[in-house]
């Protein structure tokens, strides 16, 4: 009987690794990917941020209002010009997918950035540059500069505008609009436009 | 009968062991020394406060023990940001001068797999240093020697918390060297591609509020300047 209660310990000590094997320890909860396949290759996604709903943060200096209540931003000496906001990103049926950072700063030491970076727990990372100066559209182009995981070995374009509420929903609500991203992806050693430049 | 019950509780016992094998395991070794050490290259130290409440701003799900800051701060309890947490700190330098801002993504790695003692973190740093240019971090961390070594002491100890001296590199790729990957875009590290390490350096762990004092450190050694 000692024989079986030693066969037994092996039994559940094996039993037990398979099951943590096996079994995930951690499952992210995934949203289908909303993408449209581009007439002369790669794929295109559109993310977009509803106003003011899905801003976590905004701090900066000279923010007239910085949010939450609270939040106590460093001052000019330490972080320039900068202004730091946080989202909630939501896919093309208003599902949140993900967080996103956007920093914007004139500048005076390294240049005029605007950069956000798009974090998607279950697919990975976008980093992205987009032209300090918005067009005559009011929209702002750039580039990925750098992906992780999903987005890995994708090169591609990005770009930015903010659609005012009266676009949508009207002035009933406290809706400001949302900021739309569409991205046009391809991969690296495919063909796309960024390659021949 | 009785030889079915002495397997059962035998079977028993061989489960309840394996957390213990797990958490004793000789062959899970905490990178203490960074791949960096023996770099050539010129070394980026940027260092922040671990402490949500000594951060700009920090939030999560809202159920954990670490409480979100400031207290009005949006959580992040959709379905797919759940397993995730923010963190926007100021970043200082070696000689603990302000350097920039930085704001950390954290989500847990599917990838984790406690039988070979990875408790993974899939994190990407979006940092901005005003004099310097702005910078993308992508790494996974294991935490699994932090949570060994700090978070169950603390959690097991009548005052619910640890105090000690604790360093260790939480980094574990994606490089093949165990390095995170960094890519510049402005100032002076426009166009840049580069390692990094981020390390943890505790001195003290509440079981029920978290972090109380512990200094994340991240090395950037510069490696080539790539033409965009």
């Amino acid at each position: 009987m000692f024989k079986t209660f030693i066969i037994g310990i092996l039994s559940g000590a094996i039993l037990a690794a398979c099951l943590l094997y096996f079994v995930p320890a951690v499952n992210q909860h995934r949203e289908a990917s909303l993408i449209s396949v581009q007439a002369n290759g790669g794929n295109t996604e559109s993310f977009h941020t509803n106003l003011p709903d899905d801003r976590i943060l905004a701090g900066g200096t000279g923010v007239d209002k910085a949010i939450p209540d609270g939040l106590e931003w460093p001052g000019a000496q330490i972080a320039g010009d900068t202004q730091t906001e946080l989202f909630k990103i939501r896919n093309r049926n208003d599902v949140v997918v993900g967080v996103a950072s956007r920093i914007s700063s004139s500048g005076a030491g390294s240049g005029p950035i605007v950069e956000w970076t798009l974090h998607l727990p279950a697919r990975g990372s976008l980093y992205v540059n987009l032209q300090p100066q918005p067009d005559a559209a009011g929209q702002r182009s750039g580039s990925l500069r750098a992906g992780t995981r999903e987005f890995a070995n994708l090169v591609g374009s990005v770009n930015e505008r903010f659609i005012k509420s009266d676009d949508e929903q009207g002035d009933e609500s406290d809706f400001e609009g949302r900021i739309e991203l569409v991205t046009a992806l391809v991969g690296s050693h495919g063909d796309s436009e960024g390659d021949s430049e | 009968m009785k030889y079915l019950l002495s397997w059962l509780a035998g079977a028993i016992v061989g489960a309840l062991m394996l957390p213990v094998a797990l958490y004793y395991n000789p062959f899970v070794a905490m990178p203490g020394v960074s791949p960096l050490a023996v770099s050539g290259q010129p070394l980026v130290d940027l260092s922040y406060s671990a402490v949500p409440v000594d951060a700009i701003a920090y939030t999560n799900n809202g159920d954990e023990r670490v409480a979100p800051y400031p207290e009005k701060i949006a959580e992040l309890w959709e379905p797919t940001i759940r397993k995730t947490t923010v963190l926007v700190t100021l970043l200082t330098n070696s000689r603990g001068s302000p350097e920039g801002i930085g704001v950390k993504f954290a989500s847990e790695s599917e990838r984790t797999n406690l039988l070979e003692g990875d408790a993974l973190i899939d994190s990407a740093w979006h940092i901005y240093l005003p004099e310097s240019g702005s910078l993308f971090v992508d790494q996974s961390e294991n935490l699994w020697s932090y949570v060994r070594y700090i978070v169950l002491p603390a959690r097991w100890n009548s005052a619910d918390s640890w105090r000690g001296t604790w360093y260790g590199v939480t980094t574990t790729g994606p490089t093949a060297l165990g390095t995170a990957r960094v890519s510049g875009s402005s100032g002076r590290f426009a166009g840049m591609s580069a390692e990094a390490v981020e390390s943890v350096n505790a001195r003290a762990y509440s079981a029920l509020k978290g972090p109380v004092s512990i200094t994340g450190s991240l090395t950037i050694a510069v490696t080539e300047l790539t033409a965009d």
